[in-house]
């Protein structure tokens, strides 16, 4: 053992020195810190039980070793004490209770979901954050502009998140702001963070979603106001059109995409990329739930079955590269009906008709 | 595409489905050189095999036995083998993230390292966890009640046959196709039809399915087993604790793994049936399948840790020479960790979006398990307060878990606080957490099941030195390869990377590498110490009742005869053996017939039509599909009309055996 100690001492020492952030220790934004305090909290409250275990699991068998000198306090029978019952059993509990207390508050004072009005840090910015193949698109709806894998914050000001994806999950993730919530397609959840200086902040992606997982991360840019106006501005001059057409190419699978820029957002882009319809020709979820709410479409709304397909589309192969799959066998059930709509449907009906 | 690379095109033909040549990875110099090695070794078995004329004995004494103890072993030997495949996929991990950063693409590319991490979570859990603590538990529990064998001894024998079914597809997609992409639980839409194509996810779906066959029936066997098998006047409360934790483990069992095959089944419909319930489109909906997943997957945990419990709880009292302390303390603890693992499955996912009071709840309900979890941890220790603790090997894993789950315990519980989780979820902190309670408790107390029972099963003790070799190796191997994921985890940094630009990193994943090295002698140490241990059987042999145990298992010969106890035993308290020695027992010779299960070879023939059946499945060869599941049923079928299954022991035939005595 002794000849190991060396090199690993010397490795500790380099790890000392590497000077890696701690993000989740020394974050960066309030959320975080909060979140942080809460760790640091926890944890010592565990170590009132967690350092007397440990201490009793390496000093009991020191000490009651079958050839200790004096055995005279070797007692078999005992195997039952009320008090210690009491005491293991109440101890952690009471624990668990502080524990309980804290996690109360903190778990709704965090909330993701909960808008952050109540540190009166300014007026909050809207960003419509969506989980692509594999990069991020960065929508600010008030401001009219999008960015690709940069994510860029007034510093000191609260940053209203809404998240959805395009095709699998995935979560936004900047350890030095505060926690993550996944992003879903066809559906959308909400994160409010804030970055209390300025300063540049590793985000990523941190829900394994396919090959190009590993490098679906962005930068975030907290600036100071005029920063980020000056960033509003230059994204403006620069940026192509955000429209249903160019988010259809940005859609499409690519891996370690550059940082790019879009000068205007088309209206309700946002809101059909979680309702699945930005391609045309396609049945926005909304619209097929209040269908269904209204007894669906039945046997006569197979032909527009194509109208919902989603998936199918955005289909990949291992390597990320999209691939057209075909059609399964037996052939579709909707494409039969295609061939002979009549076929189908009548079949039921004069069943129905004969009983 | 960046890669360049792309998938053979999906084609599809009578006689092979969708199977073409280019599904075989004959330009992976990895896997060619994977290949020839397990052939060349798969080689000179048979040969060894054949040259030694071992087939019929193989086949005889092992393949269609119907014996508890022989099918118990069998679970170890497939546990270990598939450990050697699973800690191969983890060194392949640590040497590719030790490598990949600032830039640095490492050896190996997405598509490849994310099969590795896939099959390394299933492998782990599903092939090398479970069947060890089955095996444990089919080995000792039968013996521990005095009976002479499980409820359905034929059931058993196939739930075994099922797993390793299970296991060879997986390791048939390693040189035929491919393996998931997806993560060891494979959510969707991620391994939903669109999204995963190709037979890598249809092999994780079948394997699963088959293996979870066995994992359900040996479940209720084993439960049937504990409630009607039991030596007469063993009352509930006077089962070894071993046995109780094993009757709470297939409770759970029984519950849980019905979720998972049906969540498995949903998914299945969605991939070949065009069915949408975990799609996007079609108002299909992935969270569904993550609360079902889970609504199974956190039980599973509990599945796999509460035998082992068991084990230490065993072996702690023996080497302690005292009674648990606690006995009740302790079944009512494990209890309430049965039930409480229903109700937290939530806490996999505090970041989906649940509010702030659905997140409460189940952050409190997950720290309110740690309880009566610290509650046995205190009776493990109390049972060695003013007790005479000899140090032996199954005491060194003891008293390692002690330390190492106690540790992973409290980051599981920070883990359960929302907020906190919220920053750490699916960072390497998790990693290390569960990889924490995993190796610190479940492959500790497998290691201290197999020193603790070797010598019951095989009648000589492991050699001490290779043995203690073994315990540093997985002690130290896993501080050094888990704590720097822990400091990692503190730094934001998330799973399942196959490359990072922060070269920050690298010194830390470098010494999770060093760790896993040193795990890997721990790990050759282990298989060392058998090597050792049976050539010097001799000098090792050390009689029925080594450890001076407690607990009736422990009454008959090292090995056991295959009927276990020449007679019946009446039980009259806990700790029978010890009670039984404390009276000067001895077995008296007057023998009755011993009604005994006949083996069979049904079992292994149906799971080899099963096996079969998933190959079609994966690979769309619908006729042999059909056919290799009629097969299952006619061979089903007509096992039912096989009335001859059983034969009596005559007594004099008992009497020459145990006055023989233990073969070793």
């Amino acid at each position: 053992m002794l000849r190991m100690t060396k090199p690993l001492l010397a490795m500790a020492g380099a790890l000392a020195l590497s000077g890696c952030q701690y993000h989740v220790l020394a974050p960066s934004g309030w959320v975080a810190d909060q979140e942080r305090n809460l760790l640091i909290i926890s944890t010592l409250l565990m170590l009132i039980v967690i350092l007397p275990v440990l201490f009793m699991a390496v000093y009991f068998p020191l000490r009651y070793r079958a050839d200790r000198e004096d055995i005279s306090d070797y007692d078999p029978g005992f195997t039952h004490s009320s008090k210690l019952e009491v005491l293991v059993w109440g101890v952690p509990i009471l624990i668990i209770v502080g524990l309980g207390y804290f996690t109360w508050i903190y778990t709704h004072r965090l909330d993701p979901y909960r808008p952050l009005d109540h540190l009166e840090a300014g007026e909050p910015v809207e960003v419509q954050a969506v989980s692509l193949d594999w990069k991020w698109l960065f929508i600010y709806p008030e401001l009219g502009v999008a960015s690709v894998n940069e994510l860029a914050v007034p510093a000191g000001r609260p940053i209203n998140f809404s998240l959805t994806s395009s095709t699998v999950m995935n979560t936004l993730s900047i350890p030095a702001l505060g926690g993550m919530v996944y992003s879903m397609a066809g559906m959308e959840t909400k994160l409010h963070l804030i970055a209390d200086h300025e300063g540049t902040y590793p985000g990523r992606s941190a829900h394994y979603s396919g090959p190009g997982f590993s490098q679906m991360t962005f930068d975030t840019l907290a600036m100071d106001d005029a920063g980020f106006d000056a960033w509003v501005a230059r994204v403006k001059a620069e940026g192509a059109p955000l429209n249903a057409e160019s988010y259809l190419a940005l859609e499409t699978p690519s891996i370690d995409a550059p940082v790019s820029y879009y000068g205007s957002v088309s209206e309700g882009l946002f809101d059909r990329i979680v309702e699945l319809c930005v391609a045309e020709d396609t049945v926005c979820m909304g619209d097929m739930m209040m269908m269904d709410m209204m007894g669906g479409g039945g046997l006569q709304g197979i032909p527009n079955v194509p109208f919902y397909e989603y998936d199918r589309h955005r289909a990949i192969d291992g390597f990320g590269n999209p691939i057209s799959l075909p059609a399964p066998e037996p052939k579709h059930y909707y494409e039969a009906f295609l061939a002979d709509p009549d076929k189908l449907c009548r079949t039921p009906l004069d069943a129905k008709a004969k009983s | 595409m960046a890669t360049g690379h792309v998938q053979p095109q999906e084609t599809w033909s009578p006689i092979f489905g969708r199977l073409t040549f280019d599904w075989i990875p004959y330009h992976e110099p990895i896997l060619i050189g994977t290949f020839l090695g397990v052939g060349l070794a798969g080689l000179i078995v048979l040969a060894l095999m054949t040259r030694f004329r071992l087939w019929l004995p193989l086949w005889r004494d092992w393949v269609i036995s119907v014996d508890h103890k022989k099918i118990g072993i069998m679970y170890m030997v497939l546990g270990f083998i598939m450990m050697v495949r699973g800690f191969a996929d983890a060194l392949m991990m640590r040497l590719q993230q030790a490598l990949a950063a600032g830039g640095a693409e490492g050896y190996l590319p997405p598509h490849h390292y994310d099969q590795v991490f896939t099959a390394h979570g299933v492998i782990m859990i599903f092939f090398v966890a479970m069947p060890f603590v089955t095996g444990i538990m089919n080995y000792v529990m039968p013996t521990q009640i005095g009976a002479r064998d499980v409820a359905f001894p034929f059931l058993n024998n196939f739930s075994f046959w099922m797993t390793v079914a299970g296991a060879l597809l997986v390791n048939i997609s390693l040189f035929i196709g491919e393996f998931a992409r997806v993560g060891w639980l494979a959510f969707p839409p991620l391994s939903g039809a669109s999204y995963s194509t190709g037979p890598g996810m249809d092999y994780y779906l079948w394997a699963l399915q088959i293996a979870g066959v066995g994992t359900t029936l040996s479940g209720i066997n084993l439960i049937a087993t504990i409630l009607k098998m039991r030596a007469p006047g063993m009352k509930m409360m006077m089962m070894p604790i071993f046995t109780w934790n094993t009757l709470i483990t297939n409770v759970l069992i029984v519950a849980a793994f019905p979720v998972l095959t049906a969540t498995l089944a949903l998914l299945t419909l969605d991939r070949y049936l065009d069915f949408r319930f975990f799609t996007n489109d079609f108002g299909g909906n992935a969270m569904m399948y993550i609360n079902l997943i889970w609504i199974w997957g956190h039980p599973e945990v509990y599945i796999l840790i509460i035998p082992i419990f068991g084990v230490f709880s065993e072996i702690v009292a023996t080497f302690s020479r005292k009674p648990l302390f606690g006995y009740a303390t302790m079944v009512w603890a494990t209890a309430c960790i049965m039930v409480l693992s229903f109700v937290v499955w939530l806490h996999h996912f505090f970041t989906m979006g649940s509010g702030a009071n659905v997140n409460t709840f189940f952050g409190i309900t997950t720290m309110i398990i740690a309880v009566p979890t610290g509650v046995k941890i205190f009776n493990w220790l109390f049972t060695m307060y003013r007790g005479r603790v000899r140090m032996e090997l199954p005491m060194y894993w003891t008293i390692g878990f002690l330390v190492t789950f106690t540790i992973g315990g409290m980051t599981g519980v920070l883990l359960a606080v929302p907020p906190v989780d919220f920053q750490l979820h699916n960072t390497l902190f998790l990693v290390a957490h569960f990889h924490n309670v995993i190796i610190g408790g479940v492959v500790f107390g497998v290691y201290a099941a197999v020193t603790f029972w070797w010598p019951k099963a095989f009648g000589f003790k492991l050699d001490d030195r290779w043995g203690k070799r073994a315990f540093w190796g997985w002690f130290v191997g896993f501080y050094l390869a888990f704590m720097p994921l822990y400091a990692l985890g503190l730094m934001g940094v998330t799973r399942r990377m196959n490359s990072y630009a922060d070269m920050g990193w690298q010194p830390y994943f470098l010494v999770a590498a060093l760790g896993a090295v040193v795990i890997l002698f721990g790990i050759l140490s282990t298989f060392m110490c058998f090597y050792v241990s049976i050539r010097d059987r001799k000098r090792l042999a050390c009689g029925g009742d080594p450890w001076d145990a407690r607990t009736l298992e422990w009454a008959n010969q090292s090995p056991p005869q295959k009927y276990n106890f020449p007679q019946d035993i009446v039980v009259t308290g806990r700790d029978m053996f010890w009670k039984m020695k404390e009276e000067g027992f001895k077995w008296s010779t007057d023998y009755q017939p011993i009604h005994m299960p006949k083996d069979t070879a049904t079992g292994v023939l149906i799971s080899a039509f099963a096996l079969a059946f998933g190959f079609a499945m994966v690979w769309y060869i619908w006729w042999l599909a059909i056919l290799s599941f009629v097969a299952m049923l006619a061979i089903g079928i007509a096992h039912t009309f096989n009335y001859n299954r059983d034969y009596y022991i005559q007594p004099d035939e008992i009497a020459a055996t145990e006055a023989k005595g233990a073969s070793a």
